[in-house]
């Protein structure tokens, strides 16, 4: 399973309403169902990961999350779920209040654009920074909107959004003291527990 | 050319030969509309075999001009039969894959294939009933559904399925028999018709009532039956049936248009000019001669009527409020009949209502008539959906032999 993944279903409730946005081939919520009992809904709108959530036997709704979650009334889940997909959606703003709207809580992951190879990647090479987390060009990568930890946190206090709960990791699921005293440095993925 | 008496060979993956057979029912049947049947029969066909826990039942229900021939042949001597209109989605290894399954087809009351309908005889008048048949609804359609289910020994459907009319009664099911199911497969359906839909059956009806031949629904009587009308409703239904863009390809190489002469010339006169004109007139043409002209009626009222959400302040959601069972769903994007946009609807009102949904909205060019087709995303979703379904029922089955070994 993904790294930030593991760390985040702790903060899931046994048996609790889990809603996934860009939930892939749905072994997160199936992984959930498992262990935790919980009612699954996973958004997608790839037609193969569509197919492999079947096969999971996981819930998926072929959705575009861009589109928005108008569908969804409000507070009809616990927890809902965007996992690495935030700063590739058009309207990041947006999305997070939907968020907030349909579920009780939100736990949002993101790759930190902050983090100090990145800044070192474009101050001494002039190229937009890539990393294992950005794997992309600048021109042909899905992510629209990257934002640092300080960005997160920043909206977080505009948008009178609590944060319950933050952790930053590595690629591979580790924290260390350096990232805890200096998240938005070296933290390279942020994992945020979010509520009204 | 073949001498008629040799057998013809079916694919490995077909059920073969297969065998209608008429269930009576005697418990007299009160209809949505507040009348009677004393007593009626049933024409159903089976597939597969009912596990001796009697949980592997799926119910296959027909749309508008279906019937209870989902699968298979009736005559091995006839080699230009055609198999029953599911095929592609019923035998051994297809998505409803009677090694495991034992699926259930029947014809709906009304239906002219068989069961009770209009061409039934009246036991009142001792003449076919004609228009005088009870309208019949969903739901009671549905009801009777249940009934055969009781005279079959099955208590609860692994999944009920079923695309447009079918779909309908599939959410009836989860609406009146909540514990009867465990999985509805809803395929380009709607929660209820649009006017606009409405308009359209309301086309096919007046083209029927205004032939000659209908006398007033009982051209039994004189020998005769409203085949122009019957064919003019059909080609309005197959149009919308299907997308202008399968249309386009179907019907020439006049790339922009798809409008291709059937000879080289115009004939500046009303004759056939164009190729839709001449298919259109063989489909409806074919169809008339093999469909019954009431139930035609029927069937669209049928259509019409569906709304499971006036008993509910119009709120669907609360119709589904006890539906236990999981909903797949499914849409066709190039449908405008039951648009996905429609689906969208049903999947919306099944979240409110907190059900376990999926939702499936297959890129398509065939138009409504899409879920009769064994398009391959389609196939793979179902066959992996009833995989799990199939799963779930060993599963149970083995908790239950446990449960019963610890308990002796």
């Amino acid at each position: 399973m993904r790294a930030d993944l593991t760390l985040i279903q702790d903060w899931i409730r046994p048996g609790s309403r889990v809603m996934d946005l860009g939930c892939g081939d749905g072994s997160f919520l199936a992984h959930l169902k498992k262990h935790k009992n919980i009612k699954d809904c996973g958004l997608e709108i790839d037609v193969d990961r569509i197919q492999k959530c079947i096969e999971a036997g996981v819930n998926v709704i072929e959705q575009n999350v861009d589109l928005g979650l108008a569908n969804f009334e409000d507070n009809s889940f616990d927890t809902v779920i965007l996992a690495q997909t935030l700063q590739a959606l058009q309207n990041p703003q947006e999305i997070v209040r939907e968020i907030l709207r349909v579920g009780r809580f939100g736990i949002l992951t993101f790759p930190n654009f902050a983090y100090w190879r990145h800044r070192f990647y474009l101050l001494t090479s002039g190229h937009m920074p890539k990393s294992r987390s950005l794997p992309y060009e600048w021109f042909n990568t899905p992510n629209l909107h990257h934002c640092t930890i300080n960005d997160f946190d920043e909206l977080c206090r505009s948008e009178h959004i609590k944060v319950l709960n933050r952790t930053v990791v590595d690629d591979f699921n580790r924290s260390s003291a350096l990232m805890h005293a200096w998240p938005n440095f070296f933290g390279i993925n942020a994992i945020y527990h979010i509520s009204r | 050319m073949s001498i008629g008496t040799t057998a013809r060979k079916f694919p490995t993956n077909s059920v073969g030969v297969v065998e209608p057979r008429t269930l009576h029912f005697s418990q007299p049947l009160t209809l949505r509309s507040g009348r009677t049947l004393e007593s009626y029969d049933l024409v159903i066909e089976t597939y597969g075999t009912l596990n001796e826990s009697r949980t592997n039942a799926v119910l296959i229900c027909h749309a508008l001009s279906g019937d209870h021939h989902a699968a298979g042949y009736h005559d091995p001597q006839n080699h230009e039969e055609k198999p029953g209109w599911w095929e592609c989605c019923i035998g051994p290894g297809k998505p409803f894959d009677t090694n495991h399954f034992f699926v259930v087809c029947l014809n709906n009351l009304g239906g002219c294939a068989g069961s009770t309908g209009p061409t039934s005889i009246n036991p009142d008048s001792g003449r076919p009933w004609g228009s005088d048949f009870p309208i019949v609804t969903v739901r009671d359609w549905v009801h009777t559904q249940a009934r055969l289910a009781d005279e079959l020994g099955i208590y609860r459907w692994a999944a009920v399925i079923g695309g447009s009319l079918g779909g309908m009664q599939v959410m009836r099911w989860a609406i009146s028999y909540p514990d009867r199911l465990r999985h509805a497969l809803v395929i380009a359906s709607a929660p209820k018709l649009s006017a606009q839909n409405i308009a359209f059956n309301e086309v096919a009806r007046q083209s029927i009532m205004s032939d000659r031949d209908f006398h007033a629904g009982h051209y039994y009587d004189y020998d005769t039956f409203p085949q122009k009308g019957l064919m003019l409703a059909r080609m309005v239904g197959h149009i919308t049936y299907l997308s202008d863009t399968l249309m386009r390809d179907k019907f020439g190489r006049d790339a922009r248009f798809g409008r291709d002469l059937r000879s080289g010339k115009l004939s500046f006169g009303f004759d056939e000019d164009f190729q839709v004109q001449s298919y259109l007139q063989y489909k409806g043409e074919t169809f008339s001669k093999g469909f019954d002209a009431n139930t035609y009626l029927l069937m669209t009222k049928a259509l019409d009527y569906f709304d499971p959400s006036i008993d509910y302040n119009n709120d669907l959601s609360q119709a589904f409020k006890d539906s236990k069972c999981k909903f797949l769903v499914i849409s066709f994007s190039s449908d405008w009949r039951f648009s996905p946009e429609r689906s969208r609807e049903i999947v919306e009102t099944l979240m409110k209502a907190r059900k376990e949904v999926s939702y499936l909205e297959i890129t398509a060019d065939q138009g409504h008539d899409a879920f009769l087709l064994p398009i391959p995303r389609y196939m793979n979703a179902l066959q992996a959906y009833m995989q799990r379904v199939n799963e779930e029922i060993d599963n149970e089955e083995e908790r239950e032999i446990g449960s019963d070994v610890n308990a002796s």
